[in-house]
């Protein structure tokens, strides 16, 4: 440390060498052998790219052109005649409650039927779905003053009828929608039973909403769940906790819960949520909680990773103006830390959101024909709706499944475009 | 320790450390050093890399309790007060004893957060119109507040490095502290930023006891009324800073300011 001699080595021979031969045929064959090994490189890299992109592009190419069809519906005008055959209830059963079912009595589907029959045939009653009175119903409920006049209503037509209208269908559906395209009557439009509605048995009325408002519940339990109690292991573990076997140990468990299937958190909220602690199952609640279980050690890592790359010389400076270890964390440490603490919980979010397999054992697999009311009510999420319609026969169900999937790529992109936003809103200089 | 017993103690001491030993785990950094630090005056500690001058200097507002597995035996003392004793409230200490540190590291806030952070914590402004006071005084105090009174709402990270290190100064007196400790605050930045803090140093001289650490023996030189020699842990040589430059008593100080060494 305090030797001022000069470094030298005075036995060691003085290393004499001619000139090196920069322009030899061996060391050009070595520029070209390095500038073939950078274009290959680049080759490979560029191929890479085009290949995924090309995957992408056809992903997209074949949900799009399926799946806008799935948001349209075919109809049929057909005017029906309430003074004619009026319903057999009074003007208040349709802002009663329960008017549902009072309508369901009063005759309503039998009116519909019949005036289907009238204006299409004496099949017509065939060429409309079986749901189409639910339609009349709800516009009726929306304006009872129709119920006592005559009006065309534009009626969804039967499953088989609008594939016939779509693409090809048997030869009597191919008959039919020729015959009513003669007349005049049939027409497409978008459907907005599909934003509304929840599953059914029949393509006319399913929708899509009551697995969307299930997967936004679900999120909902999982994010006040998954995010506080990570974000704040994720602190205690880096700015509290000492640096000993037991942390080691703890680091090593919650990287390898990251790591386990989630199948298995999906049986472990069977036994934990469900069998002993008797939540509600088929909830947005039981299953919120359970991919909070497998959210929350993504979480951790992440918030850990952001807490680790905020500057030490900031814990420094606000220690060194008397801040104590509770303030240092929440005014310097976590401000800093919140935008990769939001990226990384954003990320387990989506991934959560697509997320299936856990969720089929706490019973979300069910059909669910009505839009979840609230977190204990029987619900299913996106993903599991698109699953129960891909095993669906009926050729309405199939552009209905590209269709749930275009609405859950739409979810899940604009989650992304979310977390990307909050990254660089927040990030800060240092 | 026979020649730091020879050397002259301050009048009125500010910090006394007594026999004080640091250990960072098996390794001892510090051993049986004994200082008084005085009030009005700047104490320099110098000496070559490693020889654990920071490690002590930290030790004077217990920074070091930060670093796992680091601990100080024997007695420092403010005012006369065990600062290692339980009773101590460290928080209290460390607005006492503010401290700025080698690299500029202001908060990435604005300037006037920067400043007003100390005071707003410690609540020693009860409102907006004594924080704004409060941040004047101490930016004009640390000589930035003609360069920063027109973007105080601007990030402390935008300035430059000598400006980020006067707001740390700033930041540091806003409290209103007792001692001021700095560690190698120059070491980062130009000559001319220097000779700006610098000239800092000697007008904070009369309110403040100042400690700095420097590699720079011209700036020791500069600076300081009183110089500590430290080597291998170890006080090697404290006394007037002209003596310790003119006159060194002992053969490893000389050898070490004459730049045998270092």
């Amino acid at each position: 440390m305090n030797s001022t001699a000069p470094v030298t080595t005075p036995t060691a021979a003085p290393l004499r060498r001619g000139p090196t031969a920069w322009k030899s045929g061996a060391m050009q064959g070595r520029i070209a052998a390095r500038y073939a090994a950078e274009r290959r490189f680049r080759r490979t890299g560029l191929a890479a790219v085009l290949l995924s992109g090309l995957f992408l592009a056809f992903l997209l190419f074949t949900m799009v052109g399926n799946g806008l069809r799935g948001f349209t519906y075919t109809s049929v005008a057909v005017p029906i005649d309430f003074a004619a055959s009026p319903l057999t209830v009074g003007r208040d059963a349709f802002t009663a409650p329960d008017a549902d079912q009072q309508l369901a009595g009063a005759g309503l589907r039998e009116i519909v039927d019949f005036a289907a029959e009238e204006a299409l045939g004496a099949d017509g009653a065939a060429l409309i779905s079986e749901n189409a009175w639910r339609i009349v119903r709800d516009e009726l409920k929306a304006n009872p003053d129709k119920a006592t006049q005559r009006g065309t209503f534009a009626l969804p037509v039967a499953s088989a009828i609008d594939t016939a209208a779509k693409y090809d269908g048997t030869a009597d559906a191919e008959r039919a929608v020729t015959a009513l395209r003669e007349k005049g009557l049939l027409s497409t439009g978008i459907h907005w039973p599909f934003f509304t509605g929840a599953d059914a048995t029949d393509p006319a009325v399913a929708g899509i909403w009551g697995a969307l408002k299930g997967s936004v519940m679900t999120i909902m339990i999982a994010f006040a769940v998954a995010f506080p109690t990570g974000v704040l292991a994720a602190l205690y573990l880096e700015e509290y906790a000492a640096r000993n076997r037991w942390t080691d140990l703890i680091e090593v468990s919650i990287n390898n819960l990251a790591a386990v299937p989630s199948i298995i958190f999906g049986l472990l909220a069977l036994s934990v949520f469900i069998q002993f602690f008797g939540i509600c199952q088929a909830s947005p609640l039981v299953g919120g909680l359970t991919l909070a279980l497998m959210t929350m050690p993504v979480i951790v890592i992440a918030s850990r990773n952001a807490i680790k790359s905020v500057p030490p010389s900031i814990r420094d400076a606000a220690l060194g103006v008397g801040a104590s270890p509770v303030q240092v964390v929440f005014h310097h440490v976590l401000p800093l830390a919140l935008p990769g603490i939001m990226t990384g919980t954003i990320i387990g979010m989506a991934r959560a959101l697509g997320e299936t397999a856990p969720l089929l054992l706490v019973g979300m697999r069910a059909f669910i024909g009505d839009v979840p009311t609230g977190f204990c009510s029987a619900s299913t999420v996106l993903p599991m709706q698109i699953f129960l319609w891909s095993d669906q026969v009926d050729r309405g169900f199939v552009e209905k499944t590209s269709a749930a999937i275009i609405v859950l790529l739409i979810v899940l992109l604009s989650m992304n475009a979310l977390a990307i936003y909050l990254r660089n809103r927040f990030e800060k200089r240092w | 320790m026979t020649e730091a017993e020879q050397s002259v103690a301050p009048e009125n001491p500010k910090m006394t450390a007594d026999n004080v030993d640091i250990f960072y785990g098996e390794k001892q950094a510090i051993k049986n050093v004994s200082i008084a630090v005085g009030t009005d005056l700047v104490t320099a500690f110098i000496g070559p890399s490693g020889c654990g001058k920071s490690t002590f200097l930290r030790s004077l507002n217990r920074m070091n309790d930060t670093i796992a597995g680091a601990k100080v035996t024997g007695s420092i003392k403010l005012d006369g007060e065990n600062i290692y004793d339980p009773a101590m409230d460290v928080v209290q200490l460390r607005a006492r004893v503010g401290m700025v540190f080698q690299k500029p590291n202001p908060f990435p806030k604005s300037i006037y957060d920067n400043v007003g952070y100390g005071p707003r914590i410690h609540g020693l402004a009860p409102n907006k119109a004594d924080l704004d006071v409060i941040v004047e005084r101490a930016l004009r105090q640390s000589g930035l507040w003609d360069e920063v009174k027109d973007r105080l709402q601007e990030s402390g990270t935008a300035l430059s490095g000598g400006q980020q290190q006067r707001l740390c100064i700033a930041r540091a007196i806003a409290v209103d502290p007792e001692v001021i400790l700095m560690d190698e605050p120059c070491s980062a930045l130009d000559p001319i930023a220097t000779a700006k803090i610098e000239e800092l140093i000697h007008e904070l001289r009369g309110n403040y006891a100042i400690v700095i650490v420097t590699h720079n023996m011209q700036q020791a030189a500069r600076v300081s009324q009183r110089t500590a020699f430290f080597h291998l842990g170890t006080l090697i040589e404290y006394g007037k800073t002209t003596d310790i430059f003119t006159n060194p008593k002992n053969e490893r100080t000389k050898d070490y300011i004459t730049g045998r060494y270092g």
